[in-house]
């Protein structure tokens, strides 16, 4: 309950700060620009605009300068469709073809499709090059939101579903304080990691350890932690809205060619946080007293417990590394994809698909899974269209079921 | 069993005045040589290199054995001898690494844990499994076989399945009368006591009517006054023809009831012969009794031992690889 | 006072009308599956998809005839059974609850993608199919009627009655079978698989037999959805739905065969009066727009089954009719 109840405060203070952010207009207002830094503006896409219910409101096309605008007829949700078949040769939809947008009363209110132009001009083989980049990118970051989900079914055998709005949370802390308070990214991340590592020991301390004090079993935990993700998810969009948005200084970012392969500095920027960052949770985990204490954790609790290391303090450490490292995977998706209200519910999928072919437990077998599950999910864009490209993660993870449930470097347990 | 023969009060006398078939699997065994893989004349179960390893750690590797029809088999050995393991291994819940062993002449060793068990070998665990949500008459009739109404579309037909259910609710009372539990038919059994649930999986395993029965500890955690009637239906088992093969710590048990006795240590089968044989083996003495002779473990003892074991077993395969998940989700 | 009364009427309304007969139906099939069984199925909801757009598809797309649909529709959710519990269920319970929320949510992204839409109508889905269903209705379909306060159409009324007819066919099946053998045998397996094992079942084929008939009562629940609403669009098929349905089940009670059914019309009940309630406070100005505006009434209903959920299995698993002894989820 404490925990609710200061999720609810925090939602009262952060919907204080959102105003500020929408300028002040007449008109209810949806508009938007269509460009890549390749392709330039696109023209003549069609942009279809209708009520939740889906009766239309209105459908334009993008004028000469990928502009588009449609007045609406009053404050509400709207949802906004684009034509992916219109677009020209090599441009494609990076996320989905619709957003669905709440626009406050008086509200000129942008939206964002991410496009990706990739470097699909250049032939097959280069561009599978650029997309194991940017596999490697998104793979780094499941990775990093996965360690903890890993440690934390390692540590207490809890399959936590709860484990994406960790991440979301990390994103929507770094976009209030960023866009609505004004801080640097940089400053706002580290924010947001802090605040993940709170909401992760709360969660330990608020909910988890009574449950096990109370002996509650593992699926009836599996079930509450459903509860939670339902709860938190969509408190998110309440607090937050349903559109998808941009940090400051970070929209429309300009691709350096690196000869094989394009890339933003954002993009960059998050692989080597990424691999500093897994680093030096490698190196904790090998080297420092609590992180050998963490794996014997995982290995076998109960031997654990017996040679005197405090199981509790352990469990509740990896919860808030698990929150901070989840936070900051929810930053580096709102840098790369935008953020959202569900990203990391539809994170989270992939997150398992990670875990489970790296073996559930393991934290080096989330990491290598995790890439590998990016790598897959970005590199099948080659055979499969780009707005289904999570899908074939996920047949990525049922395959695996099949063929090697214990993961990649999982014992050969006795699973039944 | 006819319905007039009442065990009495004390199943073990019962089972010692008609002691007839007994002494058949005694005499047969009386000329066996005493030693590690012999032949046997009769042999219901033989095995034949079983190996299976953890990680590092071999937990069972047994060259031959062989155990005579129509006796009781009694396995011994310390801590950690992979007693359990070879027990699971033959009865399908764990797969070795290599090896085969068969049961009359069929080949036990690519069948699922519930194929062995329609075969007529049947087993119970060393932590009892009555299953706690249902009555105990409910956990009765779930051991019996080749139900009707345990396919899905003759479920849905009554009629198809109501002769055969009452034979075996019948059938369900007249066991659980034998042991006792008859006034307990209606209570869930997560309600009964320790002892009782051990008399129950036993009940249980016998509504299936088969030929093997491998016991894994009966008595762990029995009180005194429930071991004698235990005992007793143990040495039932063996009137009625059933080959018992049975894991037990307490060398005064062993010596009372088996008609031959094995004996593994480190995974390996390091001696047989009839019981009297057994405190006579120099090898069985340093290996087993040299540290507890003729002091049987008490509970404690034995949990403590068993904890290091386990706690050995988890290093040796957390040092392999990182984890073992199967086992911790239980 | 006639706001609270007309609260009311749409309550009860929603708790009898055919949403309900889609959570009902949804919650019985877990019921089977989970409840009894112990299996979790978290994406319970793939298997309404299937069934609604089982019939979308065959009669707006492929021109076939209405119950050839259904047909389709059912055999689609089999498959889908069987892709999902033949690797899985040898496995730990974890592994079919990963496999099934991760395939309900790509099976809608799926749906819903550019590539699908030729086939399921994209993210507009399709419409028109129910009309030779609707036609079958005894009475007039254009008609409204007045009923408990609220007006419903001829068409609503009698999908809701075939769909409440359906739920009483499945409660039948599901009393029937648990009360058999087959039934022991499944609790037996909730209980302890191995021990079940170890008396001679083929634990795997009861796992997949449960699997598959608490899918096929997911797809009729979906079809009942579809031809209620007259459209099939996959973002109707959110797996949030799958938790509505599980938290009837709980609120009714696990392993009790009118347990789900209560449940749901309790639960949709209570929803759309809070639905209501709310958005009437907010339009009187009682609660401040700026607190809560009417947009997000909508997602408050997912927020309050989320704390539900959470609050029913810590401090009520057995539901609120359960007997606490025959509950499986403080067990393992």
């Amino acid at each position: 309950m404490v925990r609710l109840l200061l999720v609810l405060l925090f939602a009262a203070g952060l919907s204080a700060v959102a105003p500020g952010v929408a300028s002040a207009q007449s008109e209810e207002q949806l508009l938007g620009t269509l460009q890549t830094s390749l392709s330039g503006p696109i023209e003549g896409v069609e942009i279809v605009v209708t009520t939740p219910d889906g009766d239309e409101v209105e459908t334009v096309e993008t004028d000469e300068n990928g502009r588009w605008t449609v007045e609406l007829p009053g404050p509400g949700q709207y949802v906004v469709t684009l034509d992916a078949e219109q677009l020209p040769e090599g441009v494609g939809l990076s996320g989905a073809d619709t957003r669905t947008i709440t626009v406050d009363e008086g509200r000129r209110q942008g939206v964002l499709f991410s496009l990706t132009d990739g470097s699909r001009g250049g032939g097959g083989g280069v561009r599978a090059i650029q997309l194991f980049v940017d596999g490697l990118r998104f793979g780094l970051l499941i990775a990093m939101a996965a360690v903890g989900l890993s440690l934390i079914f390692g540590t207490t055998g809890l399959t936590n579903f709860a484990h994406g709005e960790l991440v979301t949370a990390g994103a929507l802390v770094a976009w209030f304080v960023n866009v609505g308070g004004g801080v640097p990214l940089v400053a706002a991340a580290v924010i947001a990691m802090i605040v993940g590592a709170g909401i992760g020991a709360l969660n330990e301390v608020g909910l988890w350890r009574p449950l096990r004090r109370r002996g509650t079993g593992l699926i009836a935990a599996l079930v509450v932690s459903i509860g939670l993700s339902l709860l938190l998810r969509y408190l998110f969009q309440i607090i937050y809205g349903g559109a998808s948005e941009a940090y400051a200084d970070f929209r429309g970012q300009r691709a350096v060619d690196y000869g094989l392969f394009r890339m933003t500095n954002a993009d960059l920027a998050s692989i080597v946080i990424s691999l500093g960052v897994l680093l030096l949770v490698a190196v904790m985990l090998q080297r420092t007293k609590i992180g050998k204490a963490m794996r014997a954790v995982a290995d076998n609790r109960d031997l654990a417990a017996s040679s005197g290391i405090n199981v509790n303090q352990v469990i509740l450490f990896v919860w808030m590394m698990g929150g901070a490292l989840a936070a900051l995977g929810g930053v580096l998706l709102g840098l790369s994809d935008e953020v959202q209200w569900d990203m990391g519910f539809r994170l989270l999928l992939l997150m398992f698909a990670g875990v489970t072919l790296g073996g559930l437990g393991t934290a080096y077998g989330a990491l290598v899974g995790s890439i590998v599950v990016g790598v897959f999910v970005q590199m099948s864009t080659l055979v499969i269209p780009n707005d289904v490209k999570y899908v074939g993660g996920l047949l990525l993870l049922i395959v695996i079921l099949i063929i090697r449930p214990q993961g990649i470097l999982g014992s050969r347990a006795r699973v039944g | 069993m006819p319905a007039d023969e009442q065990p009495g009060p004390h199943g073990a006398a019962t089972a010692s005045t008609a002691g007839a078939p007994r002494r058949l699997a005694q005499a047969a065994l009386r000329d066996v040589p005493w030693e590690v893989g012999v032949a046997k004349p009769d042999p219901a179960v033989v095995v034949d290199d079983v190996r299976r390893t953890f990680g590092g750690l071999t937990a069972v590797s047994v060259d031959h054995l062989e155990i005579q029809r129509g006796g009781i088999t009694g396995l011994i050995g310390p801590n950690g001898a992979g007693k359990t393991t070879l027990f699971n291994l033959l009865t399908g819940f764990d797969q070795p690494n290599s090896g085969s062993w068969s049961f009359d002449g069929k080949s036990l060793s690519d069948l699922g844990p519930h194929q062995v068990a329609r075969l007529g070998v049947v087993r119970t665990f060393q932590l009892t499994k009555a299953l706690s949500r249902l009555t105990v008459l409910q956990n009765m009739l779930l051991g019996a076989q080749d139900q009707k109404g345990e396919r899905f579309f003759s479920a849905l037909v009554p009629g198809r399945w109501r002769a055969q259910e009452r034979a075996n609710t019948e059938k369900a009372m007249e066991l659980l009368g034998r042991f006792k539990l008859d006034a307990k038919k209606d209570d869930f059994a997560g309600t009964l006591s320790g002892g009782q649930r051990k008399l129950l999986e036993m009940a249980r395993a016998l509504m299936s009517d088969p030929k093997v029965v491998m016991l894994d500890e009966p008595m762990a955690g029995v009180n005194p006054a429930l071991t004698q009637s235990l005992l007793g239906h143990v040495k039932d088992l063996r009137e009625q023809g059933m080959t018992v093969i049975f894991v037990e710590h307490d060398m005064d048990v062993v010596r009372d009831i088996s008609d031959w006795v094995v004996v593994m240590a480190a995974g390996k089968v390091i001696a047989e012969g009839p019981p009297e044989s057994i405190s006579q083996n120099q090898a069985v003495v340093d290996a087993y009794l040299g540290a507890h002779h003729d002091a049987p473990l008490t509970i404690e003892e034995e949990d403590q031992v068993l904890a290091e074991a386990v706690a050995r077993i988890a290093e040796e395969e957390g040092a392999e690889i990182s984890s073992d998940d199967g086992e911790k989700a239980r | 006072m006639g706001e609270l009364l007309d609260a009311l009427a749409i309550a009860l309304k929603a708790g009898l009308g055919f949403q309900a007969v889609l959570f009902a139906l949804l919650a019985v099939g877990i019921n089977i599956q989970f409840g009894y069984t112990g299996l979790l199925n978290f994406g319970q909801i793939a298997f309404a998809l299937f069934g609604g757009f089982g019939i979308a598809v065959s009669v707006s797309q492929w021109g076939l005839n209405f119950w050839v649909g259904v047909v389709i529709g059912l055999l689609a959710a089999v498959l889908l059974a069987l892709l999902l519990g033949l690797p899985t269920l040898r496995l730990r319970a974890d592994y079919l609850a990963i496999a099934t929320i991760a395939t309900a949510e790509g099976l809608r992204l799926l749906f819903r993608s550019v590539s699908a839409t030729p086939v399921t109508g994209g993210t507009r889905g399709l419409a028109g199919f129910n009309r030779d269903f609707i036609a079958l209705a005894p009475w007039e379909t254009a008609r409204r009627y007045s009923i408990l306060g609220a007006t419903w159409s001829g068409g609503e009324l009698w999908v809701a009655f075939v769909g409440w007819l359906l739920v009483a066919l499945a409660c039948l099946l599901v009393w029937s079978l648990v009360r058999s053998p087959w039934g022991r045998v499944v609790k037996s397996i909730r209980e302890d698989e191995d021990a079940v094992r170890a008396l001679g079942k083929n634990v795997y084929a009861y796992k997949i037999q449960a699997l598959v008939l608490g899918g096929i009562f997911g797809a009729l629940g979906g079809m009942i959805y579809a031809v209620g609403t007259g459209s099939a669009i996959p973002d109707q098929y959110q797996n949030a739905n799958t938790f509505l349905a599980y938290a009837a089940l709980i609120l009714g009670g696990a392993a009790r065969v009118l347990g789900p059914v209560v449940g749901a019309a309790i639960l949709l009940f209570l929803i759309q009066f809070a639905d209501t309630g709310l958005r009437t406070l907010i339009s009187n100005g009682i609660i401040p727009e700026g607190l809560l505006s009417s947009t997000d009434v909508a997602q408050i209903r997912f927020v309050l089954v989320g704390l539900g959920l959470m609050l029913l299995l810590i401090f009520r698993p057995q539901g609120i009719f359960g007997d606490r002894r025959e509950v499986m989820l403080d067990a393992r």
